[in-house]
């Protein structure tokens, strides 16, 4: 870098003690005109863009939708995870007994089901608890005192010692002459973990595919400008440009395409957000649940701008380190 | 300030564009380079550029050894050369003033002072009132003079013309060379390249003669 009103000589020694102050007033200078090198490219390339507003508009579209769409499904994913984590993970046996089956004959079962090995443990849930239970989590209090005899029948939930067996178990246990049904509640909890673990594993198979989409496309773009501006660089070369100057506004060029791509990926996420929110508060209502929709959050949200912005880097960078090198002046 | 000692180029293919050249010319001067077309004259200027290498031979610009400056250090060289070129080089997407700042800008100038610099270069050249034109309104010979005032901006030490007064009339061929010999007269080193020989030997400047890539005329400039 040239300093103004001084030859580029190499450096004298230092000499008397004045010598370290202007060392240090070159620097300043030279980070001075260091700075204003970066701030007058950085709103250059953005003119650039902004002068050629159609094309401009598709690269970023095209950018924001390979970005919003591994971002949107993260989302939902997210969301779906959410609703699955507010259940226990693990699952157990129901035994609802029969009608005619007592409280003492429910125990004395209870018991002998404590001693099978393959069951860890059995909670006792007897036809007044039940009854009690229901009372207190449905509400409806007072119809339950109308009625003249309990219709609840008494359950034992009995947790499995080895959840790879809970199948062959819940086939023994629905054959006991006291059980009307054995049902195991969360075994789909468990199956929708796995699809979630397996759509999560998808997601970022196609969010890697679009990332590599996204470098090729600011690469391209990046290598037809390069190619429009073949004078430009000719000129800049024979004048004393460096390397660094030559690639700068290419570089800003990439890192504006990242950013405006990664900010339109953030509208077009939250857009689809509020077309979905409406529906799914109205779902979570009839399901008596105060589940709440969440839209991407501002780690989320940093976390795509910063993937935009590293994308077109990375994408300009290599766009100028294969093409910019074929332009010398002749 | 340009030394050559016994410096050949030979292209690829076996063509020798210049062969032994020996010469000298010292810090102020300003001479002509001249030939036919083919004889070497642009190669000349570009091995002094850098944009060609020599094959053999050293040559020293301003006391520096061009073979020992690498890739990185063209562009540092090259801000002490102010260079015009024969197609004018200008950028046609840009006024005449930004085509005129770029040096300044490339060296990280101030807006201050680039505007200072940049009117005071078109005034030299006379165009200040052509600063927001595009190069494409201008005539063949208002482009050379842009062309001219973008060579001298940065206020090199090395001026280089190839063929500054190209296919215009006589008239304005003169005024382009006396606007050279008014920069040489504030101590640039000056090297224009011409084959207009009828206007070049009216003026007080020694003249170099390649024939075939060899140098048989120096015109009183020592040789080394």
């Amino acid at each position: 870098m040239k300093r103004p009103q001084r030859t580029t000589r190499a450096p004298q020694p230092p000499q008397g003690p004045g010598a370290t102050r202007r060392q240090h007033l070159a620097l300043n200078q030279w980070l001075r005109s260091y700075g204003r090198l970066h701030a007058q490219v950085f709103i250059s390339s953005l003119g650039r863009l902004y002068r050629n507003p159609f094309s401009s508009l598709l690269t970023t579209a095209v950018i924001a939708i390979a970005l919003a769409l591994p971002s949107g499904l993260l989302v939902i994913l997210d969301n779906l995870q959410r609703l699955n984590t507010t259940w226990d993970g693990s699952s157990s046996i129901s035994l609802f007994m029969r009608q005619t089956t007592s409280d003492a004959q429910t125990d004395r079962l209870a018991n002998e089901l404590k001693s099978w090995p393959r069951i860890a443990a059995v909670h006792i849930i007897h036809r007044d608890q039940a009854l009690e239970e229901f009372r207190e989590l449905s509400g409806f209090g007072e119809a339950l005192n109308a009625l003249e005899e309990n219709p609840l029948p008494g359950v034992l939930v009995v947790k499995p010692g080895n959840p790879d067996e809970t199948e062959a178990l819940l086939d023994d246990l629905g054959r006991l002459p006291e059980v009307e049904l054995a049902q195991i509640d969360l075994q789909w909890v468990r199956r929708f973990g796995t699809l979630m673990d397996i759509c999560r594993r998808g997601i970022l198979v196609v969010g890697a595919l679009l990332a590599i989409a996204v470098l090729l496309i600011v690469g391209n773009t990046i290598r037809l400008d390069i190619q429009n501006r073949r004078d430009e660089i000719e000129v800049s070369k024979l004048i004393g440009g460096t390397d660094a100057f030559i690639r700068r506004p290419f570089l800003y060029i990439g890192l504006w395409y990242g950013l405006l791509g990664a900010l339109l990926a953030w509208i077009l996420v939250s857009l689809g957000f509020l077309l979905i929110d409406a529906p799914a508060r109205q779902l979570a209502t009839l399901y008596d649940s105060s589940f709440l929709l969440a839209g991407l959050s501002w780690q989320g949200i940093g976390i795509l701008l910063l993937t935009g912005i590293g994308l077109g880097l990375a994408g300009s960078w290599l766009a100028v380190g294969r093409h910019l090198d074929d332009i010398e002046p002749t | 300030m340009i030394r050559f000692d016994n410096v050949s180029k030979r292209y690829p293919g076996g063509y020798e564009a210049l062969s032994g050249l020996n010469f000298h010319l010292p810090r102020g001067q300003m001479a002509f380079l001249t030939g036919h077309s083919g004889a070497g004259k642009s190669t000349l200027l570009k091995l002094i550029a850098l944009i060609e290498r020599a094959n053999q031979g050293q040559i020293h610009i301003d006391g520096v050894n061009l073979a020992r400056v690498g890739r990185r250090g063209i562009p540092y060289l090259r801000r002490k050369i102010g260079i015009t070129f024969q197609s004018h080089k200008l950028l046609f997407d840009r006024t005449v003033f930004d085509n005129v700042a770029l040096p300044l800008v490339i060296s990280g100038y101030g807006t201050a002072e680039i505007g200072r610099r940049v009117r005071a270069a078109l005034d030299k050249v006379g165009l200040l009132g052509k600063e927001r034109a595009y190069p494409i309104t201008l005539s063949g010979g208002e482009q050379q003079r842009v062309g001219i005032a973008r060579a001298v901006v940065n206020k090199p030490t090395l001026l280089l013309a190839d063929e500054p007064t190209g296919n215009h009339d006589p008239e304005l061929s003169r005024e382009i060379m006396q606007l050279f010999a008014q920069f040489n007269q504030v101590g640039v080193t000056v090297l224009v390249a011409s084959h207009d020989l009828d206007l070049i030997s009216q003026m007080p400047h020694p003249i170099l003669r390649l024939k075939q890539g060899r140098l048989i005329e120096t015109g009183g400039i020592p040789e080394t």
